[in-house]
């Protein structure tokens, strides 16, 4: 049995399927991911290093979260907004949540339009991913600043053990920073599809190599990682 | 055995040509250079000499153990300073940064066929990164109250204390954003030495026609791109700890008779993450001596290595395994009995894949065409060295061993033995085998002859010694032993005896250092393939390989990198590059 498999240069290599496949690919030569090319080879394994900074990150919390001798502070309570006469728990950060796994959405379509060299949709949809990504990153500076006007410190808090604090600043602003520089780099790619610069071959201005299409489809590996993660950071920090 | 590889049994070419970045003006060609070849002799240069200064540091804390109360300026906090920065420099800014950003970056193109790395702009950025993690090291020792002197394992709470030398100064904090930007300047050269070896290899070369070399950097590269962000991760909260005032690894703690800001922290916590990096890192260092031990002993006994996919296999396995053993630097921090036995048990397991590649060098090296060249009795050092620490590693993977030699020289002794002193003989036998490939010139043979017997005899007398003073109950970790009841008469000669013998060692590496210099311009021609190697970085146009690498077209690899002493075959190798019917290839089927 045998399917076709298009490699990123148009050839297609005929191989076998399942287990069989697998082993075929990784005793062959040149390449062990047959119709992956470098890029995105690339990003998996970055993302699978970067997986292993957060796993330890989160497992940090953990530890000091149960080995804490004092009371941790109620997160429905800690984290609950004001409104119309009500706290309302954990409504920012579903809104949060909301906004950010939306954002995948969008970049799914954008990395869609882009194989189908749809300049416009693409660039659109990927500054629209980017708008929400900031807002994510606006309404967690929103968060930031209301839980230190609270009296919140890296140090201590009013409600408990001092790591509930530490640990939120740390995660949290990691991943905010992931967040921040996929925004930029949202940015720096739309500005290449709209331009036409994947048509039209031209030169990246630090490496000068051409990119592809494919290069959405890798900034979409990205952000949909740092959503996913963030669906962790959500379940341990706020739900536990 | 005897299968021809039939040439067409190579496919097309599937892999596009990679763009390459031509340099344009002298700083693109030899400054911010995107050759790895350039960027491996910029990482090996800046390794070295920060491994120099490394040297030095363990004269002085030599000189103030084998003659304790002469020297004034070696104070107690010095003395400490000393070991932390010896200790950091040689494990990680000297082995890793060598034989991961140097032997990789020139090794893995050249011997996979490939042009260049993947991403040759990430791998500059790669070695500047590294250079100002150095420079930040270095600096500390330069500013207010010195570099850190918590011991290389910087470990909590006394890391970040006031009796500590740069605890509550800079000193631990420059420590940890280095180590920080070291991460992260490694972490874009191991992706691309990573999908350099998956993805970018030249037609025929498949994963199991890769020279062991390879087999070793790549192995250690995922490895290290799974442990350092454990070290990443802790660096983090311990410069928290210090600059913010959090208490992710402080407890409550009095220290000069005032409590602490600090509540609740867990110093064990930094202790699981610093280990889960820390021992991947022995293997990050040792996997690619195993790679690179196996090609010279294979290319200079000219017979091919002995069970290559045992070998290959063998790697693979210790690289899984060193995950599972972390604990067993913690044995004296206190664990539940059944954490012992489990660590202790999977330590042990780690013997079996490495005492096959033993036995397979051992086996290589039987009835061999042994070729006594410094390459070679480097080889043959590494295996006495390696096995002799590898030996004490039994002795301390045990539990009830370990804890009543946890804190002896013993432990000093074993490893630097088995990632000290096996890893470095791997280097000086890896460079004298590829500076002709590097220069064009071969090293000088009598000066390499001299470096030889003083760095091995004399390395064998600093740390076999000190078995005996660690078996003696000599406690490590102490700058001063003079009055102390263990302290015989013997053990303060022996001790006068190692620092003689570490300045004698040391002495010897300016020799080789001089040769390096030397011989890039009067050392002997060597031509294109000295030492008559199956390996692609033999076989390129140019030496020193030219940008690219191979000329117009990539080699086509028809065999397995060890067919040496094949029969019926006019010469006793086979480059890999030579189709079938020049000769069969071994390779097994």
């Amino acid at each position: 049995m045998t399917e076709a498999t298009v490699t990123h240069i148009g050839q297609a290599a005929p191989r076998p399927a399942g287990l069989q496949g697998i082993a075929a690919d990784w005793s062959s030569d040149q390449r062990a991911f047959k119709n992956v090319s470098w890029g995105k080879a690339m990003m998996w394994i970055f993302l699978l290093s970067d997986t292993f900074i957060f796993g330890c990150f989160l497992l940090s919390y953990m530890t000091a979260r149960i080995s804490t001798r004092v009371p941790w502070p109620n997160p429905s309570e800690v984290f609950a907004l004001h409104i119309g006469g009500s706290d309302i728990p954990l409504i920012l950060i579903a809104i949060m949540t909301f906004v950010l796994i939306s954002s995948s959405g969008t970049m799914a379509m954008a990395v869609n339009f882009g194989y189908r060299r749809d300049r416009r949709k693409t660039a659109i949809l990927m500054l629209l991913t980017a708008a929400l990504g900031a807002t994510f990153v606006g309404m967690q500076a929103f968060e930031w600043t209301k839980l230190i006007t609270e009296g919140v410190r890296p140090w201590g808090n009013p409600w408990g053990a001092a790591q509930f604090g530490s640990s939120f600043f740390m995660i949290t602003g990691f991943h905010g920073t992931h967040v921040t520089i996929g925004v930029i780099f949202l940015i720096i790619v739309a500005r290449k599809v709209w331009r036409g610069d994947f048509d039209i071959g031209r030169r990246g201005f630090f490496t000068s190599r051409t990119g592809r299409y494919e290069n959405v489809e890798i900034m979409g590996l990205y952000w949909h990682f740092v959503d996913l993660v963030w669906v962790f950071i959500f379940a341990f920090f706020y739900l536990w | 055995m005897v299968d021809i590889t039939p040439a067409d049994a190579v496919p097309p070419a599937e892999v596009a040509e990679v763009e390459l970045y031509h340099p344009h003006s002298w700083w693109t060609k030899y400054v911010f250079s995107q050759d790895a070849k350039v960027i491996a002799i910029q990482y090996s240069a800046t390794a070295t000499a920060i491994g120099l200064v490394a040297l030095v540091l363990s004269w002085l804390m030599r000189l103030q153990l084998g003659f304790p109360g002469t020297f004034d300026f070696i104070t107690p906090e010095a003395y400490y300073q000393f070991i932390t920065m010896h200790g950091m420099i040689m494990v990680i800014y000297l082995l890793t940064a060598l034989f991961l950003g140097g032997f990789g970056n020139y090794l893995i193109p050249l011997m996979v066929g490939a042009r260049d790395m993947v991403f040759p702009y990430v791998n500059m950025l790669s070695y500047w990164i590294y250079l100002l993690a150095v420079l930040v090291l270095v600096s500390s020792f330069f500013a207010p109250g010195g570099p850190t002197g918590a011991g290389w394992t910087l470990y909590p709470p006394q890391a970040i204390m006031t009796g500590t030398p740069g605890g509550q100064d800079w000193g631990i904090m420059l420590m940890l954003v280095s180590l920080i930007l070291f991460i992260i300047g490694f972490t874009m050269g191991g992706l691309n030495y990573v999908v350099t070896v998956l993805q970018g290899r030249t037609r025929g070369m498949t994963l199991m026609r890769l020279p062991l070399t390879v087999w070793g950097i790549f192995t250690a590269t995922v490895m290290a791109l799974l442990a350092f962000p454990a070290l990443f991760v802790a660096c983090v909260m311990m410069l928290f700890d210090r600059a913010l005032g959090t208490s992710f690894f402080m407890p409550a703690i009095v220290e000069m008779g005032e409590q602490l800001q600090h509540n609740g922290g867990s110093p064990i916590l930094f202790q699981h993450l610093f280990w889960f990096f820390g021992h991947p890192e022995v293997y990050i260092v040792a996997l690619p001596a195993f790679g690179i031990v196996s090609d010279l002993i294979s290319t200079h006994a000219r017979k091919n290595i002995f069970g290559y996919r045992m070998m290959v296999w063998a790697i693979v396995a210790i690289g899984a395994l060193s995950f599972l053993v972390w604990a067993h630097h913690m044995y004296v921090s206190g664990m539940h009995p059944y954490f012992g036995f489990f660590f202790a048990t999977t330590t042990l397991i780690i013997a079996v894949p490495t005492a096959i590649k033993v036995y397979n060098w051992v086996l290589t090296l039987w009835r061999g065409d042994i070729h006594l060249t410094i390459p070679m009795l480097f080889a043959l050092a590494f295996i006495v060295t390696f096995v002799n620490g590898g030996l004490t590693g039994l002795f301390l993977g045990n539990v009830v061993v370990d804890v009543p030699l946890s804190d002896t020289m013993f432990v000093v002794a074993h490893f630097h033995m088995v990632m000290g002193v096996a890893p470095i003989i791997v280097i000086f036998g890896a460079i004298y085998h590829w500076y002709p490939k590097v220069t064009g010139r071969m090293l000088n043979e009598t000066l390499g002859r001299f470096h030889f017997w003083v760095t091995f005899l004399g390395a064998y007398l600093i740390f076999f010694p000190m078995h005996y003073l660690g078996l003696m109950g000599v406690p490590r970790r102490y700058n001063e032993l003079t009055d102390m009841a263990i302290m015989t008469e013997s053990a303060h000669h022996l001790n006068s005896f190692i620092s003689i013998m570490a300045f004698i060692v040391g002495f010897a590496q300016m020799v080789f250092l001089f040769n390096l210099i030397w011989s890039i311009r009067h050392g002997r021609e060597a031509g294109g393939n000295p030492w008559r190697a199956t390996t692609l970085e033999w076989q390129t146009p140019e030496t020193p390989p030219a940008h690219g690498n191979f000329g117009k077209e990539l080699p086509i690899v028809y065999r397995w990198a060890y067919d040496y002493s094949v029969p019926g075959a006019k010469e006793d190798f086979i480059p890999q590059n030579v189709p079938g019917s020049f000769g069969p290839s071994r390779e097994p089927a």
